[in-house]
């Protein structure tokens, strides 16, 4: 608890300094902040067995796991932050402090024990999103962004509350282990409305994740809120909505696992397919990574699926390896951007001999995201597969491997890009700020680390 | 020194010790000296082996103990002639690239394979053997596709995407297994034990004989080989076709064939049908090959199809002259892309019918030449003879027709590696080649090791067959076919 009143408080915190115009202080202040969030997580490991707040939230070991890879991963992405946002807009606090507010629901989605403290988890994660993805106002492609999002996320949040709602008028309570409780007491009896609550749900859920026939909202989205939102959505986010997803799946609905089984199984296709083959087609980096992190929220689903012993764990490095890679990558892409001013492939020509490091941080994101050993992203896939395999769900594990080798195409495309073509503008090096340097060995270090020896994050869950 | 770990250590350190090596001439020297160091602490392994049936040197630590894997290494008679093929063959590679100013990352990229490799080669776990087998394909993709020219990056992607679907579907097979053992763990042994049902060991022979297929090649899978070679810088080419498709033969004896006996009573007859094919089929188009580099491709999926045959018909010649022809091919194969890669130098082309006559500027290089060309087509008292005979006798015992057919490759080697010969060192000389001067250096050393490795074999094969006499036997033994 301590984490999520710590950082409540440093979003008002942050945006008195902006009042003050205080500017240097903003980003010091932040991470300071986080990292005395991060100790109160940290403090509270493996103490927490009882949901607290009248049954609200419950900050056992599964929730303080994914709170603290949102904290970390919300730090490298402050650090990146350097300049960024001042050369945006001229609100740099408001930044800072909705991404806090927004880090705020996402801690909020990973512990909630009620169903209305998922909703509110929610709801703060996404509200702040909605203006962070719009915040560029004067560029079209980000109000556009801003209101595809708001509007699709309204829309899918309805979804959710009506679920929740059946789900409600089934069990008549909003407690999640009342919930259980219900499914576990009436076997045969589980009212119609029930099933009604879960595939509602699971709509709200699917939105937000990213997966299809929902994903209609992320390439747009994504490509047009300024990168560094982008990485936030495409990393923290997705982490958040799929451990809210894995909690309420494995802890309350698994009793009827066999109803809702085959209808993620169809789910996970088609995501794997769409999200891979459209990816194939794009010469933007920066679509690119959005087409395929649609795919990404289709493989961290077969964790759903495949309920076993490693489940938590498997989703837990999945999304830490993904949001490394994807940090790394988002990393590179905004100094390119900033260097070559364009987000194509192109613009990616002859990096490998100009920034070998940069380069070299790229490659193994790239690697990382396709699943090649000694990777972070190779050991998160094993995890998921294994778990798959548990179940004998092999013609999954066919189509899901067929998508893989889809993917080495356009995530070697990048690579080839770097090396394999000069640059266009002779030999430019990028300008690699410190901060940027920091994220970028800290990134290839873990992938690198959990990749060779990953029994420290999966000895957690 | 008993330690296999440290054995495999070394690659990796000097890949990371290489990535560093700022100058491409210190880079070279590094390399080489360092994989010397590796040939020097592989001799006491050869020394203190004891040729039985045991799995020595074994390691076993453990590495992800929340999913039950370990990295369990070991050295039996099958795996110790592949890796002393593996770094018995690295200076040697190393040294035909002295002549080329080469960056430090090259021979980064080549250690960093040489570990993947070694991996490979002395896993008994096979979590272990997979990520070998992935961490050996990466950086022969950078080598062929940085250093080499022609369409190298479609080429190469093509070659890169190919094998990593064959070994993803080897993965779902690795999957399958590690969920059937009783502690629902990956090693060898467990593995083995198993008793799989029929169903299962049905897909379960495709998955992992396609993925082997794919890295060998065998008929119908070897459409990316020809073009991957030919593009492919001489030293990418030497580490492909020398040692790295002996990884997917490796995997047959060792991976394929032990964990699905039944499978293999199903399907082998197709798969011995196909490498036969594969035989046949490459020697005929090698024929036609102007591109010198091109016909050694087509060669390379002849003799390697005959291996593998030789494999599907699991007796004790098949077996023994698989492994023996493996290390065989491997040091014939090295030969001739160097004396390509010399000849390409000197005259700027690898085209059959713009060549010829070399022999009378390059005598060095022709007497090599003629030595390596014929331990390729296997003359007795070569290298390749010993082992193309144990194979066509082995498959003679199983089929007089697979033989016939199989044997086919002893005439048609003869006449494509001869009429290589012809064109390029007969005949007469072409005008603008009356400058050109012989190998020297570094070239004329390799060449002079790689030959006498060729007749030596030839005349003491014995000293390679007993390594792996006893391991074959057992391993026969124990699958019951």
């Amino acid at each position: 608890m301590g984490a999520i009143i710590t950082l409540s408080l440093l979003g008002i915190l942050v945006l008195y300094l902006g009042l003050y115009k205080a500017k240097s202080l903003l980003l010091p202040v932040t991470l300071l902040g986080l990292v005395a969030a991060l100790g109160f997580e940290i403090a509270s490991w493996n103490k927490g067995e009882n949901p607290i707040y009248n049954g609200m939230v419950l900050f056992d070991n599964f929730a303080l796991a994914f709170s603290i890879l949102c904290i970390v991963i919300t730090g490298l992405i402050l650090l990146l932050s350097k300049e960024y946002f001042r050369a945006i807009s001229n609100n740099v606090a408001e930044y800072y402090c909705l991404i806090l507010f927004s880090l705020t629901g996402a801690l909020m989605v990973c512990s909630y024990h009620n169903f209305a403290m998922l909703f509110i988890g929610i709801e703060v994660m996404s509200v702040a999103l909605y203006i962070l993805v719009g915040i560029r106002k004067t560029d079209f492609a980000s109000n556009e962004a801003a209101l595809k999002y708001f509007l699709m996320g309204a829309f899918s949040t309805g979804f959710l509350l009506f679920g929740i709602t059946l789900l409600y008028g089934a069990t008549g309570t909003f407690d999640i282990t009342g919930v259980k409780n219900y499914l576990i007491s009436n076997p045969a009896a589980v009212s119609p409305l029930f099933y009604g609550g879960i595939l509602l749900l699971l709509v709200g859920l699917l939105f937000k994740v990213g997966a299809a026939p929902f994903h209609f909202w992320t390439p747009d989205v994504y490509d047009g809120a300024p990168i560094l939102i982008t990485t936030y959505m495409s990393t923290v986010v997705k982490v958040a909505s799929f451990a809210g997803f894995m909690k309420l799946f494995s802890y309350v609905f698994s009793p009827l696992q066999d109803f809702w089984t085959p209808i993620l199984l169809i789910i996970i296709v088609i995501t794997l397919f769409i999200g891979n083959i459209t990816a194939l087609l794009q010469t933007s980096f920066k679509r690119m990574l959005a087409y395929s992190s649609i795919s990404h929220a289709g493989y961290m689903l077969f964790a759903i699926i495949a309920l076993g012993a490693n489940a938590d764990s498997s989703i837990l490095t999945y999304g830490l390896a993904y949001s490394l890679a994807s940090v790394a990558a988002f990393a590179g892409l905004i100094l390119v951007k900033r260097s070559n001013g364009s987000d194509q492939f192109v613009a990616f020509d002859g990096l490998g001999k100009s920034n070998p490091l940069l380069a070299l941080v790229i490659t193994v994101a790239m690697l990382s995201l396709a699943g090649i050993p000694l990777t972070a992203g190779f050991i998160g896939k094993f995890m998921l597969f294994r778990g798959a395999m548990a179940d004998y769900h092999i013609i999954l594990l066919v189509l899901a491997v067929v998508n893989a080798a889809i993917g080495i195409y356009y995530y070697l495309r990048v690579v080839v890009h770097m090396y394999f073509y000069p640059s266009i503008k002779g030999d430019d090096t990028v300008a690699v700020p410190t901060s940027f340097n920091i994220v970028l060995v800290v990134t290839l270090l873990l992938t690198i680390l959990i990749g060779v020896y990953p029994d420290c994050i999966i000895s957690l869950l | 020194m008993n330690n296999l770990f440290i054995l495999l250590l070394l690659p990796v350190a000097s890949a990371i010790l290489l990535a560093f090596a700022k100058s491409s001439s210190t880079a070279k020297w590094i390399a080489l000296v360092l994989s010397l160091v590796q040939v020097v602490l592989t001799i006491p392994f050869l020394c203190t082996f004891v040729p039985d049936a045991s799995v020595q040197f074994e390691q076993s630590f453990d590495w992800i103990s929340s999913l039950n894997i370990r990295f369990h290494i070991g050295l039996d008679g099958i795996s110790l002639p592949l890796v002393l093929l593996t770094n018995g063959l690295f200076p040697l590679i190393i040294l035909s690239t002295f002549n080329k100013e080469y960056k430090h990352s090259f021979y980064a990229l080549a250690s960093f394979m040489h570990a993947g490799l070694l991996l490979v080669f002395t896993a008994l776990d096979a979590f272990t053997f997979y990520v070998g087998w992935e961490a050996a394909l990466i950086p022969i993709y950078f080598i062929c596709a940085l250093w080499g020219d022609g369409d190298r990056i479609k080429v190469n992607l093509k070659f890169f995407i190919y094998t990593f679907f064959g070994s993803l579907l080897m993965l779902i097979a690795i999957l399958y297994l590690g969920q059937q053992t009783p502690n629902k763990d990956y090693e060898w042994s467990s593995f083995v034990a198993l008793d799989l049902s029929e169903y299962a060991q049905r897909w379960l022979f495709w998955a992992f004989f396609i993925a082997f297929a794919i890295k060998i090649p065998v008929f119908p899978f070897h459409t990316w080989q020809p073009d991957t070679y030919t593009n492919a810088p001489t030293a990418g080419t030497m580490l492909l076709a020398g040692i790295m498709l002996k990884m997917g033969t490796y995997g047959v004896i060792r991976w394929l064939i032990p964990i699905v006996p039944f499978g293999t009573n199903a399907y082998g007859k197709i798969a011995l049908v196909l490498c036969i094919i594969g035989v046949v089929y490459a020697s005929i188009i090698a024929f036609k090959q102007q591109n010198a580099k091109r016909l050694i491709a087509y060669s390379s999926i002849a003799h390697v199809g005959l291996i593998t045959a030789g494999i599907f018909a699991w007796n004790q010649e098949g077996l023994q002259g698989a492994v023996l022809q493996m290390v065989n091919h491997g040091i014939s194969v090295i030969g001739l892309f160097l004396v390509l890669d010399i000849i390409k130098s000197r005259t700027g082309t690898i085209t059959l019918s713009e060549l010829g006559g070399l022999a009378y500027n390059m005598p060095k290089l022709a007497i090599f030449f003629v030595i390596i060309m014929m331990g390729a087509v296997g003359l007795p008292l070569t290298n390749g003879f010993i082992g193309e005979f144990l194979l066509l006798k082995s498959l003679y015992s199983m089929n007089i027709w697979y033989a016939a057919f199989a044997g086919l490759t002893l005439i048609f080697g003869a006449v494509y590696m001869l009429r290589l010969f012809q064109k390029t060192m007969l005949g007469s000389l072409d005008s603008n080649y009356v400058k050109v001067t012989d190998a020297r250096g570094a070239e004329v050393l390799v060449l002079l090791i790689v030959s006498a490795l060729v007749i030596a074999l030839g005349v003491f094969p014995n000293s390679l067959l007993k390594l792996s006499e006893a391991s074959v036997a057992q391993l026969i033994q124990s699958v019951k076919i």
